[in-house]
This record gives C-alpha cells, sequence and structure tokens, in this order.
C-alpha cells in the first residue's frame, strides 16, 4: 500500500488555518454615504486581508482538501471522475460571458451551442426533445415530474402517486413530494431489482410516474425494463428515467429505446464537468415527443438557420430563472465533443470494467450481480461509516456509506474510468486492509488526515454555523 | 505508455492501456467488454450517436467558432444578473483542483478547506443580514425564492397558501416561484407598487389571514432602493405572515440591514460578487432566523471538534435532507452551487467592507450620474421613478423602446426593453469607461 497519495496526510498542528475573520477583520461605520441615513446600514463587520495573505489562506484550504485529482474517490453514485483541464478553458472564454437579458439575434453563437448540445444529448438518452435549464440532478427530476403532472393534466387524468423503489435516490422522493405527490415506495426483489408482483400490486389508476435508476443504485440493470415500462404505461402512467447511472450505458443501451418517456442527464457525473465541492452542476431532462409541448420556458429551436427562444404551447413554466447553468452546459458540450461515439462507449466500458476488477479483488461481501458502473459491498460486522473513517487511513476516499439501505452496512462503490489497474489495486489493498482491522482501530480512525474524527452528534446538538455564533460560546 | 496514440479510439480520459483491459478481463472472467453489459438484446443500442470524436485543439476551436457568432456588445443590462469586476486572484484559487474537483463534504476529515470556506461565506452572509442562519447555497435567486415560499407554509402555526409579491417582479423569477408554488398549492399574488415602490396601504389592503409570506426586494428589479421595508414587514408580521427580502450582497453592504427592517428571509443572487456575466448562472442565497433552522433547506456547515479537541468543520442537521429525510425533506437539493458560493466569498474577503461598501456606493452614484445624463437628451427622461437607485434605472423613450434597443445593438450596445417606450439601462464598473460613447450613441438613437 502506497501512502504517498494522501496529500492531505499531515499530522502538524501548523496544518490549522485560521478562520479568515480571526486573521484580518475590519469595522466600516457607514457615513458619508449619499444616500439618506434610513436607507443605510450602520456599520459592515468582515475579513480584510490583503491579496497576498487571501492567496496564502485558500491555498492553504485547498490542500486540506481532497479531490478527484488527489486520489481515487469511488464515491458510489457520484462519478467522481476526471474532469478534463481544457473544458476549463472553454467555459472561462470572453464571448460565452454574455448577459441573459440580451436579444436572441445577438447571442447565435450560444443558442447555437445549446441547440447542438440539445440534439447531442437527445441522441445520447433517446430522446425526442432536450431541456438544458434544470441547474442539478434533483432539479432535472423536479423539471421531470411536473412535465408529467402537466400531461395528466392536459389529459384530464387525475393521478396522486409516484411509484419509487426502496434503492432509489433520496432526492426522487424529494422531488415527488415537492411536486405535490405521494410517494409509494416499492421493496426490492430477492435479486436487488423491481420485483414485477409488488410493481403490479403498487401501480394503478392513481400512478403518475415511476421513477427508475437503470443500471439502479446496486449497479444492476433491470433486465426486466420492458415489462416495467408496459406495467406502467398500461395503467396509463409515465416512466421517469433517473440518470445518474448514465454513465454505465452510454452507447450500449438508451433510456428512449426502454420505454422511459422522461429523463434527466445528470453532466457533472456523465460528461465529467467538475463537482464543485458540491456543485453546480447541471440536469438537461430528455423527454419523447408527445411530451415535448410542456417542456420549460424558453426552449432553443432553429429557425431558417437562425436560432431563436420560443414557449411551448403548454410549458410547465420556468425551472430556473434564467437559462439554467450555462459554463457547466458549456463544459458538457466540450467533453462531449471530444470524446465523440467511441469515446463515450469507451468511456462506459472501462467504468464497468473498473467496477467489476474491483469488486473482483476486494474481500467485503459484495451481493447481487452482475455489476456495470458500481457495486455494493457489505462490511458485514464492521460499521460503515467507520469503515469509511478508516479507509482515509490508507490514502484513498471511500465509497459512499449506508445507502442503498437494502445492503447492509453499505459500501457503494464506483471507481469509474478515470483509473488504471495500478490504482485499483491500491484501492483493493485499502479496502482489504481496512476488513482486517479490529473494530478499535476502526473506531479511533481517522489517525493520519490532520483532522481527526469529526464529532457530528454535537455538531447538531449545538449548532454553531457561523463564526458570529462562535464568539457567542 | 501514456502517448495520446494508445487512446485514440477511446476516452482519452481512461487510461488503462490494451494490455491492461486484456489482464483485467482475464481477471473478472470475461470475454470481452461487451460481454460486461447485462443489457437484454432488445434494448441494446448500437451505439452509433454520430457524434464525431473531436482533438482537443479542434473541440475548443470549434466553440470558439460557435461562439464567435455573439455579437460583441457593451451590456447595459441588469435585472438581476449583474457583471462586477472579479479579480484574477478569485480565479486562480478557485481553480485548484482541490476544490474544483472534489464533492459534497461526506468525509469531513478530508474536506477540511471547502468546508471552511463555506462555514466562513455563511458567516458573511449572517454579517450582511443580520440573520442567525445561512445556508451554503442555492441554485439561483429565483428557486430560492421558491424554498421561502415552501418555508412559510411550514413555519406558520396558522395554515395560509398566500404568497403575496410586487408588481414590479422579473417574469422569469415569479414563474419559478410558481412551479415551486405548484405542488403545496400556494396561491401567488401581486400587490401594487407606486411610483416604483412598494404602495403600502394597498399591501395593507391585500394582506389577510391567509398570507403566508409577503416577498419585497430592495433593489426592486427596476433598480429603484425600497423606502419602506419596515412599514412592510410590520405589516406581514400583524398578519403572521413571513417577510421575506430579496436582495444581494454589494446592495447589502449598505442598504438597510435586513434584521432592522423585520427580514425572516433573504434570498437572492450572490453570484454577482465572484463570477459576473455568465448568461445567468447564479448563486442563489437563503438566509433566515435562527428560529427556522430545522426548516432550512439545503446544506449547512456547523463548527464542531475533532477528536484531538480541535476545531473542525462538518456539514450539520443533515437530518433535514433528502438523502436521510426522503419525502419529509425540506427540499429535494442535493447538489448545489457550493463553487460559486466559495468565489463570492473570495471576491468579497479581496474587497473587504471598505471596498465592498465603496463599490455599493459606486453602484447608487453611478446610476445617478448616468441618468442623469440620458435626462438631458431630447426625447429621453430618466430616471421615471424619482428615488433612490442602485446600478440601474428606467427611462423613457419617444422612441419606441424595442426601436432603441435594435438602433443602440447597431452602435454596440445592450439595453433592456421593458415596455413600449420604457428601456432600462444598468451600470458597473465594467462599463463605466464605456459611458460617454453610451450617451453619445443613446444621443443618436432617440432622435
Ligand atoms: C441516483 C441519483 N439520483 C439523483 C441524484 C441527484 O442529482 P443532483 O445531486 O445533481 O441533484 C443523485 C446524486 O446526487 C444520484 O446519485
Amino acid at each position: 500500500m502506497k501512502y504517498d497519495q494522501a496529500r492531505w496526510t499531515d499530522d502538524s498542528e501548523d496544518r490549522y488555518e485560521p478562520l479568515l475573520s480571526e486573521k484580518a477583520s475590519k469595522t466600516v461605520d457607514i457615513e458619508d454615504s449619499s444616500l439618506p441615513d434610513d436607507l443605510t446600514r450602520d456599520n459592515l463587520s468582515l475579513p480584510d486581508p490583503a491579496e497576498p495573505e487571501l492567496a496564502r489562506h485558500y491555498t492553504r484550504l485547498s490542500q486540506m482538501n481532497y479531490g478527484v485529482e488527489s486520489g481515487p474517490f469511488p464515491l458510489g453514485s457520484c462519478t467522481m471522475k476526471y474532469n478534463p483541464s481544457f473544458t476549463e478553458d472553454v467555459a472561462a472564454r470572453a464571448d460565452a460571458a454574455i448577459h441573459p437579458g440580451r436579444p436572441d439575434s445577438t447571442v447565435q453563437g450560444t443558442l447555437a451551442l445549446c441547440h447542438r448540445l440539445q440534439d447531442y444529448l437527445g441522441r445520447i438518452g433517446g430522446m425526442d426533445a432536450v431541456t438544458l435549464q434544470p441547474p442539478a440532478g434533483a432539479a432535472g427530476e423536479f423539471t421531470g415530474i411536473q412535465i408529467a403532472k402537466a400531461y395528466h393534466e392536459h389529459n384530464d387524468d387525475e393521478r396522486s402517486e409516484v411509484v419509487i423503489p426502496d434503492s432509489a435516490h433520496g432526492t426522487n422522493f424529494a422531488t415527488a413530494a415537492m411536486a405535490g405527490y405521494e410517494v409509494v415506495e416499492l421493496p426490492s426483489g430477492d435479486d436487488g431489482r423491481v420485483d414485477i408482483e409488488a410493481l403490479e400490486a403498487a401501480v394503478g389508476d392513481d400512478t403518475a410516474a415511476l421513477m427508475l435508476t437503470n443500471p439502479n443504485t446496486l449497479g444492476l440493470f433491470e433486465r426486466d425494463i420492458e415489462h416495467i415500462a408496459d406495467i406502467v404505461h398500461d395503467a396509463g402512467g409515465l416512466l421517469y428515467y433517473d440518470g445518474a447511472n448514465l454513465n454505465a450505458l452510454l452507447g450500449r443501451a438508451r433510456p428512449g429505446d426502454m420505454g422511459f418517456d422522461v429523463m434527466h442527464y445528470n453532466v457533472h457525473k456523465t460528461f465529467a464537468t467538475p463537482h464543485g465541492g458540491g456543485g453546480p452542476g447541471a440536469g438537461p431532462v430528455g423527454v419523447r415527443e408527445e411530451l415535448a409541448q410542456f417542456l420549460p420556458n424558453p426552449h432553443v429551436r432553429e429557425r431558417g438557420g437562425n436560432y431563436e427562444h420560443y414557449e411551448p404551447d403548454h410549458s410547465i413554466g420556468k425551472v430556473h430563472g434564467f437559462y439554467g447553468n450555462w459554463p457547466v452546459l458549456l463544459k458538457t458540450f466540450a467533453y462531449i465533443a471530444r470524446l465523440g461515439d467511441e469515446g463515450l462507449r469507451d468511456a462506459s466500458a472501462k467504468a464497468v470494467l473498473n467496477a467489476n476488477y474491483l469488486a473482483e479483488q476486494i474481500e467485503y461481501e459484495v451481493p447481487f450481480g452482475p455489476f456495470h458502473h458500481e457495486f455494493v459491498a457489505s462490511a458485514g460486522e464492521q460499521d460503515a461509516a467507520d469503515a469509511a473513517k478508516r479507509m482515509l487511513d490508507y490514502g484513498v476516499h471511500p465509497p459512499t456509506t449506508k445507502w442503498p439501505e437494502i445492503v447492509d452496512e453499505a459500501l457503494m462503490t464506483e471507481p469509474t474510468e478515470g483509473e488504471t489497474r495500478r490504482s485499483l489495486d491500491q484501492l483493493a489493498a485499502a479496502f482489504n486492509a481496512v476488513a482486517s482491522d479490529s473494530d478499535a482501530e476502526l473506531a479511533d480512525a481517522p489517525s493520519r488526515p490532520a483532522a481527526k474524527r469529526i464529532d457530528q452528534a454535537t455538531a447538531a446538538r449545538n449548532p454553531r454555523l457561523s463564526w458570529q455564533a462562535l464568539d457567542d460560546t | 505508455m501514456s502517448n495520446s496514440n494508445s487512446h485514440a479510439t477511446g476516452s482519452p480520459y481512461a487510461p488503462q492501456t490494451a494490455a491492461e483491459t486484456a489482464a483485467m478481463l482475464d481477471a473478472v472472467g470475461a470475454d470481452d467488454l461487451e460481454s460486461l453489459f447485462d443489457v437484454p438484446e432488445s434494448v441494446a443500442f448500437d451505439g452509433e450517436f454520430g457524434i464525431d470524436a473531436r482533438s482537443e485543439r479542434a473541440a475548443r476551436r470549434e466553440v470558439a467558432g460557435l461562439l464567435g457568432r455573439n455579437a460583441d456588445l457593451t451590456e447595459f443590462l441588469g435585472r438581476g444578473h449583474y457583471d462586477h469586476y472579479v479579480p484574477s486572484v478569485v480565479d486562480d484559487l478557485a481553480s485548484r483542483s482541490e476544490f474544483l474537483t472534489s464533492y459534497t463534504q461526506y468525509q469531513p476529515e478530508v474536506a477540511q478547506g471547502f468546508l471552511q470556506a463555506l462555514f466562513e461565506f455563511q458567516s458573511m452572509l449572517v454579517e450582511l443580514t443580520g440573520l442567525g442562519v445561512a445556508n451554503c447555497s442555492m441554485y439561483d435567486d429565483a428557486t430560492a425564492l421558491g424554498e421561502a415560499a415552501t418555508l412559510s407554509q411550514r413555519v406558520r402555526s396558522v395554515s395560509g397558501d398566500q404568497i403575496l409579491v410586487p408588481e414590479h417582479l422579473r417574469e422569469g423569477k415569479r414563474a419559478v416561484l410558481s412551479n415551486y408554488a405548484d405542488g403545496p398549492d400556494l396561491t401567488v399574488e401581486s400587490y401594487p407598487m407606486t411610483d416604483g415602490v412598494v404602495d403600502v396601504p394597498a399591501l395593507a389592503d391585500q394582506i389577510g389571514d391567509a398570507t403566508a409570506m409577503v416577498y419585497a426586494e430592495s433593489p426592486t428589479v427596476r433598480g429603484v432602493i425600497e423606502e419602506r421595508l419596515g412599514a412592510i414587514g410590520n405589516l406581514a408580521h400583524d398578519h403572521e405572515a413571513l417577510f421575506c427580502l430579496g436582495s444581494d450582497p454589494i446592495a447589502l453592504s449598505l442598504l438597510e440591514r435586513p434584521a432592522d427592517v423585520g427580514a425572516d428571509v433573504v434570498v437572492g443572487d450572490a453570484a454577482s460578487l465572484g463570477t459576473g456575466t455568465a448568461y445567468g448562472f447564479g448563486l442563489g442565497m437563503f438566509v433566515t432566523r435562527e428560529e427556522y433552522l430545522r426548516q432550512v433547506p439545503g446544506r449547512l456547515v456547523g463548527a464542531s471538534e475533532d477528536a484531538a479537541d480541535r476545531r473542525a468543520y462538518t456539514l450539520t442537521l443533515q437530518t433535514r435532507e433528502q438523502h436521510i429525510r426522503k419525502e419529509r425533506a425540506t427540499s429535494n437539493i442535493c447538489t448545489n452551487q457550493a463553487w460559486v458560493a466559495l468565489r463570492t466569498a473570495m471576491h468579497a474577503a479581496w474587497l473587504g467592507p471598505d471596498g465592498l461598501v465603496e463599490l455599493a456606493e459606486d453602484c447608487v452614484t453611478r446610476a445617478r450620474d448616468l441618468a442623469d445624463r440620458l435626462d438631458d437628451i431630447v426625447g429621453v427622461k430618466a430616471p421615471i421613478h424619482g428615488r433612490h437607485h442602485f446600478r440601474e434605472f428606467l427611462a423613457r423613450t419617444d422612441q419606441p423602446a424595442s426601436a432603441i434597443v435594435a438602433d443602440l445593438a447597431a452602435e454596440g450596445f445592450a439595453v433592456h426593453a421593458v415596455d413600449d417606450h420604457l428601456v432600462q439601462v444598468c451600470v458597473t464598473e465594467t462599463t463605466a469607461d464605456a459611458t460617454d460613447e453610451f450617451v453619445a450613441a443613446f444621443r443618436e438613437v432617440a432622435k
């Protein structure tokens, strides 16, 4: 096991970085404003570092942070693949920094690029029309479910439920509730897939949609997908595809061909736009022809060689204040253009091979299979969260833990195509070392990162969410 | 084997060599890559998207070619998206891959850097608003407003489903709010404004027991600094409604502190610090009173201690969130705009309180000066509201607004057409140098 990947692992006290407010702070009284006194605040107290101090502060903070370029990052369901550098340069172009209030005739380049990206995504997902507006996967889900709702209302068909498998991501449940639906949770079958009998029992006249991830969060392809689609469609419902796992299928199967009516693409996963410490992402939504009239306002179309925004006939309205996360969409376009058919196919093939190879090397039990881009191991007698902390000591980022709940002490692992065999071997060595460590070693972990185990309970019991709150205690 | 040729037919970002691939296939007992896909024949796809692969250089050239079709305009545009100068050091530091390529801080022990940066961001918003709790981002101002509306319904002790919004409100923002209001069956209604500010007596007539939230903005979408925020807050509270204020961090550096006018929630776009124009790409800020802490949407960073008793940061109160609470979560948001928040905090720190106040003061005086200059032009009246403005203002033109916009575009300038004879003009430090040419062009097209 090599330890040298762990760049943040330095035990020295000087790793601790004071808050900006502790380094340089200043209070300014607001006195000579040209506004009347009663329209202004009294004063403002904020950090006041000079640029060199600022540079050191954030450089130090960056050193206390693990990213994809720091080492393996097999965080299941998140597709933490390498983010190509050149797409950053593309997004930083001066002619991309335009204002959303311009007339269409002056943003033909941006509209042409959006139109081409809509087309690419449509081809990749097998969808007839694609909106780029949703700013993340969950926002795409909300857009898609609002489209399903508009479709049913358009048909004077009142439906109150959305059916979601128990293995689904939390956003699916939250989205359905946000759109005003009751959630019907579908228990998974013994093989980790949709249980057809349970589905038949759950689906009916009230079903607005079934939300499904395929391959599901266990990395398993829903082989009965056509049957599932028939059951949902026969009941008058729509089939929604959560695109978080599309990196598993590029060029091998398309949601549109499987019978899905609506889907979101998760471009910060599948198309390698950086995750930015939590975001931004983008969650374009694809629909089949019949649903295109409900897409968000505005949509981009081509007319006689010119591009324009227009409002679809029965649009659900807006899901983002302007046009979505444009810089992220630009990076998405650049990535797809760089890879093309063969690159996209290769990315999926290697992502799937890497997951299968890693699953083969590790000693934890890995139930179910065959896997695509990810697998869910069980930490067994160990606590998965403790096992994850111990992995930090071996210099790798741990997998997603304790989800999906249908595997006990889940270690949801997605290595992506970005790892070499050598780094997968290192990852496997880390998993296996932890698997044979004692409970005491796990409970004490991590010991190597600058920060030791962080007390979550106290943080929640006594919330201190600002430096002002620290001063109070 | 790391030369580009070895990846000529695959993803350049999948580093396995052919030999490694073969050995790994062998290790998993598969004949070839295709056999790893457990996809039934009936839904299998042949892999032909019809998208050609490009070299990195060609991909960049293609984007350059496309974006080159955007007109080169000096934008006197605002209405919720603003261009402020972002110092190079922000780009430089935010681009560090440890920040850019990390994700939600599920393992705080190796994410202290980003967590601390977000904690600092939250703290800056707490100072700017005077309210106790800021989350670490929503998607944009419009979705933040939608979240505020649903929060108001959840925290209200009596039932109420009416959300009151100002007559002058960006259409796109209102449309997003309507979508958020749809699921929980909230109704969104406008209250009137007179001469650019809230018509408080009219609002008093309209507000009622069913009102869950009153929303107002300062500056308004027309750039007017609202004068009676305290009265609006009192009205809301008299009816057990929340008072939600829309603003932005630059305006908040100078204008009345939201806590002092009774604001319960502050929303708005914070990307005007740190990002500049990006076709509407934003950063939703969401700040509220501590009493609503457990109903806040999105991620929160809190301080705690590590096992060595040192201060450490972690995501906290996650039982509000979708990955734990599922359909009972306060919001469905997962991926947010954390990196944009990082940039905003960097920019705010770079400016410091003096710089922020000065920038805000410039927003007032620049708008005033430019309005005065346009007002001197025959056929133009500016500003049309006799109020204080921030960054932007409305002008009435004898010529149709659509003609003004088109003719100015031909001269290389962009302004908003707001109504038949109303245009809106925004000025910041990035366009301040171009105001002489702009005024000259305006004089020509206003004839
Ligand atoms: C399976 C699945 N569905 C949906 C989402 C939500 O996507 P986002 O975080 O972009 O909102 C995620 C990821 O976070 C996911 O893993």
